[in-house]
């Protein structure tokens, strides 16, 4: 018997065209809502969003967020594996700093550091307990804006890295680390060459997640007065009161920001697809 | 160089002197003494939570025992011996000891994110025992050995299980170990993928290197074993040839065992 005298008919999804109509309904009222309000002041927007001042205090940010993704990446994984260590002690060492510095509030550890010089008046490079000294540093020359801020997010920031790295190694079978151990490779092979690249596809999101954060967690170190983008944007504002326009300015600029560092990872392959196919 | 097919000179005799081994307050491994001559196979079976793993494990130092001695030709495995002290061993020695027992896993553990070939020489590579070149020769003829050398460029998660298992078979066998530990090697594979890693054992039972094998599959033990141990509540009940152990029990829970195995 022949089959070819049916026709197939494609399933529908009406569903579908209401949310469509829905998003469209929600794009043009927003939109309309923004443009047609004066309140917003665009020229305002218009007339600084090319600011050198601004800029110059983009690239600042821009500056502190990389150098701050780059050193709490290096001291997060220190601390993750210190976490997963074997030596009760080690182990502790690092939970206690985990716990510490996702407890304390960024903004809090900023203004300790930012004062450091009231409690150390002197940095001291040199063997602990005795009087040998290599070097010596003026707390208050050593710290300046810049490396208060950035040592103060690498802090905090790694805290959180390393329970994210941590929580990738233990995703991985025990079955892999006991594969590598039975073949007598080294912790340092077994943790490059076989945790680590398996673990990577469960930290990569995580640690994007974490770095958008901090990008917008620079903000917090205007209370250092130092000319980032949103201490940049107050002084603006305190000279010309234009208070929406400051927030917008803010805002349209750090979500343009974010859209950049999102993409690669909205766009990026899946880290070991190639075993997949 | 690359594999000797005919009988090598045998090394590789274990000697296992009251081991004892505690989980948690659970005795795992209690007195356990065994003697493997070199180049024999050798079959643990028993029920599950008898200590067979454990005791597996205990041979490749992935266990450490609580009391007891585990020699391999002399070696004291975790000691170095000087005099008539034994040094516990650093994590980079136990290490280096572990490149002359090969383990193989029920689930495999090949590394995902290496292709087969890559899985097979790692383990060479790290050590530094053969060139590049040499180990991925190596690697081609080991996978030859276990009837897979079309499957070199594979990943693992293209491969059945028996494929896996073989592939894991023939990365055990890349550093030349003088001992080849099989835990349950076919307990996680399908049954008619069974088979195929049992030949492969059979085959590596000519190779004359020493083999322990847990299993459960009786048939292969009466085929394959110089020695059969029968354990249970992580004792040795018995242990014999496979005519003394699998076909004349005197143990009444050897006997118990067998029935509901077979």
């Amino acid at each position: 018997m022949s089959l070819e005298h049916y026709k197939i008919v494609p399933a529908r999804h009406p569903l579908r065209y209401i949310g469509v109509a829905f998003s469209i309904l929600i794009i043009a009222v927003v939109a309309e809502s923004i443009f047609s309000n004066q309140n917003w002041g665009w020229s305002v927007f218009r007339q600084w969003f090319f600011d050198p001042a601004i800029l110059q205090g983009l690239l600042m940010t821009l500056k502190l967020t990389f150098w701050s993704i780059v050193f709490s990446l290096i001291l997060g994984t220190i601390v993750a594996m210190m976490r997963l260590s074997s030596s009760w002690l080690i182990r502790s060492l690092a939970w206690v700093y985990i716990w510490m510095f996702r407890s304390l509030p960024l903004l809090l550890v900023l203004i300790i550091l930012y004062n450091f010089s009231y409690l150390y008046e002197y940095i001291n490079v040199g063997v602990p307990f005795t009087d040998t000294v290599f070097a010596q540093f003026k707390t208050i020359n050593a710290l300046d804006q810049f490396s208060t801020a950035l040592v103060g997010l690498v802090i905090v920031q790694s805290a959180y890295t390393a329970e994210v790295i941590r929580g990738g190694i233990l995703s991985v079978d025990h079955g892999q680390f006991e594969a590598a151990a039975a073949l007598g490779l080294s912790w340092w092979r077994r943790t490059t060459r076989i945790i680590l690249p398996q673990s990577i596809r469960s930290i990569i999101p995580a640690i994007i997640n974490e770095c958008v954060g901090l990008s917008k967690g620079t903000s917090i170190v205007y209370v250092l007065a130092m000319p980032e983008l949103f201490y940049t944007v107050q002084m603006i504002y305190n000279r010309n009161q234009e208070i929406l326009a400051k927030g917008e300015r803010k805002s349209a600029i750090n979500s343009f920001v974010f859209f950049k560092k999102a993409q690669p990872h909205t766009t990026q392959p899946r880290i070991g697809a190639s075993y997949d196919h | 160089m690359i594999i000797n097919q005919s009988v090598q000179p045998a090394n590789g005799h274990i000697q296992v002197s009251h081991v004892f081994k505690n989980y948690a307050g659970h005795a795992a491994l209690q007195d356990i003494s065994l003697d493997i001559p070199a180049g024999s196979v050798t079959v643990i079976i028993g029920p599950s939570g008898s200590g067979k793993s454990t005791l597996l494990r205990t041979i490749n130092h992935l266990e450490r025992v609580d009391a007891g001695f585990i020699q391999i030709d002399d070696e004291f495995i975790g000691y170095r011996k000087k005099g008539d002290k034994l040094y516990e061993l650093k994590e980079r020695d136990i290490l280096k000891q572990r490149k002359s027992v090969g383990y193989v896993f029920q689930n495999f553990n090949l590394f995902p994110h290496l292709n087969v070939l890559q899985n097979i020489i790692e383990a060479p590579l790290a050590h530094k025992k053969l060139s590049k070149d040499q180990a991925i020769l190596k690697a081609n003829q080991l996978l030859g050995l276990v009837g897979l050398r079309d499957k070199v460029e594979a990943w693992p998660k293209q491969l059945s299980g028996g494929q896996q298992q073989r592939v894991a078979i023939a990365r055990a066998l890349a550093l030349d170990p003088k001992v080849i530990l099989f835990d349950e090697p076919t307990s996680a594979l399908d049954p008619e993928l069974v088979g195929e890693v049992l030949n492969v054992i059979k085959n590596l039972a000519k190779l004359g290197k020493t083999m322990v094998i847990v299993t459960h599959e009786i048939a292969f033990a009466r085929e394959v074993a110089d020695h059969v141990v029968f354990m249970d509540q992580g004792r040795i009940v018995e242990q014999g040839t496979v005519q003394q152990v699998l076909e004349h029990p005197k143990e009444e829970r050897t006997q118990n065992f067998l029935s509901r195995v077979l």
